[in-house]
């Protein structure tokens, strides 16, 4: 469960938004509308503890995120407009490295399984680099089938993608919230979901 | 927790050896620098014997400023330090096993060619050991000071100039105890293990507050 209480963010002197509140509970989809500059990133920034919002108060379960610290990163995924990995090393020892890193630590089986459901069979150990910008959106993508977390946190994930990718994707986030999961996200096309708990927030900045 | 270190650790090492130039960078300009001072000074043994330890340390707190612009830079622009900073693990011992490989890649090196500065400045072999033996002890704490101005100047225009200016007077005590600790070993009098009792000191103050407060710098610097 997360609770969003009267949340106010600036940047620089401008006020995004001001006493925004919500919460998400378990198996439901929170899409974040807006305009662009209208502070969708740094909302889902705010959720992350990327960014410090100047009043308001974010709560996991209850308790506030910033007191959870790593206890409330366990359950978090965020997957930003960078697609965070490393060109120089292969989807295979990204992903390694990333699962590791969330104490999630993954078989090179696993790894590979994860890699060919997102369409990235054949690309395992080449490094990412020579890979397109779809496909290593895809390699980005292919941690949300590793990892175990409540919650993920989506800005723009569909950039890139190509068609088969985004119908993809669809799938993976509506079978994620049909088993309870959190998904709170970005981006300027509708997604289709069978099941779960729609919200809208719409950002007027 | 060691594991998260580990595999940082292994992860940066991996990518040097996959971008080979950062690493010899470093390197070719330590020697560089060290090669220059016989040709301005002249090749007089007594001179060139006079200024090495100063020379040797200089060299090595340039070298080691050159690399740390790019410590956290590339994570910074494609976005896997902002991924760290979301794992589970503690940020600070992250940063510790950044520095380590940063330190193995660019600190050690310098370490090893240390002996080869040592012939070029006609310095006698005890000098030489305790050059080596000072850079050894004093350049892990270079990386460490660095880290924290490499985390403050992120993202920041001339980022790499600004971290000159924040980190290089941080440096001076370990400038002017490891070459003193050279220039002791050619004194009779001298007590060479004063100053690795301090370099040492120096070292352990850096291992615990260094980390921490690279992560909280860090963590400013993404916001």
């Amino acid at each position: 469960m997360l609770d969003v209480h009267a949340l106010t963010c600036e940047r620089g002197d401008r006020i995004l938004f001001e006493s925004l509140s919500f919460s998400l509970a378990p198996g439901s989809l929170l899409y974040v509308e807006g305009r662009n500059g209208s502070g969708k990133t740094t909302l889902l920034r705010s959720l992350c503890g990327l960014f410090l919002p100047s009043a308001g108060e974010i709560r996991w379960q209850g308790e506030d995120i910033r007191r959870l610290g790593e206890d409330y990163r366990r359950h978090l995924l965020y997957l930003g407009h960078h697609n965070g990995i490393k060109l120089e090393l292969t989807p295979q020892e990204n992903l390694r490295v990333a699962a590791t890193l969330d104490g999630e630590p993954a078989t090179a089986a696993a790894i590979d399984e994860a890699l060919a459901r997102i369409g990235l069979r054949g690309f395992e150990d080449i490094p990412a680099r020579m890979l397109s910008q779809g496909q290593k959106r895809r390699v980005a993508l292919a941690r949300l089938l590793l990892t175990g977390t409540r919650l993920w946190v989506l800005d723009e994930p569909f950039t890139a993608l190509d068609v088969a990718a985004v119908e993809q994707l669809q799938e993976i986030i509506a079978a994620f919230i049909a088993e309870g999961g959190m998904v709170v996200l970005t981006t300027h096309q509708e997604v289709a979901l069978t099941s779960g708990q729609i919200q809208h927030i719409l950002l007027e900045g | 927790m060691f594991r998260a270190f580990r595999t940082v650790l292994m992860r940066d090492i991996t990518l040097a050896m996959r971008r080979r130039t950062d690493v010899f960078t470093t390197l070719f300009f330590f020697i560089i620098v060290i090669s220059l001072f016989p040709l301005g000074v002249g090749a007089e043994q007594q001179t060139l014997r006079f200024i090495a330890p100063g020379v040797a340390w200089i060299a090595a707190l340039l070298a080691s400023m050159l690399a740390l612009e790019r410590l956290f830079a590339s994570d910074y622009a494609d976005g896997t330090l902002e991924q760290m900073m979301l794992t589970p693990q503690p940020l600070a011992v992250l940063v510790l096993g950044k520095v380590a490989a940063h330190w193995l890649l660019t600190g050690l090196p310098l370490v090893l060619i240390a002996p080869l500065v040592g012939l070029q400045y006609y310095l006698p072999p005890d000098a030489t050991r305790t050059l080596v033996l000072s850079l050894l002890v004093g350049t892990p704490v270079l990386s460490l000071i660095g880290a924290i101005g490499a985390a403050l100047t992120l993202g920041l225009r001339g980022g790499g100039i600004l971290i000159s200016l924040l980190i290089l007077p941080l440096y001076i005590p370990v400038l002017v105890y490891g070459a003193g600790a050279v220039m002791a070993s050619g004194d009779e009098l001298g007590n060479v293990q004063a100053y690795f009792l301090l370099l040492s000191a120096f070292l352990i103050l850096a291992l615990i507050f260094s980390p921490w407060a690279t992560a909280a710098a860090l963590r400013i610097s993404v916001e």
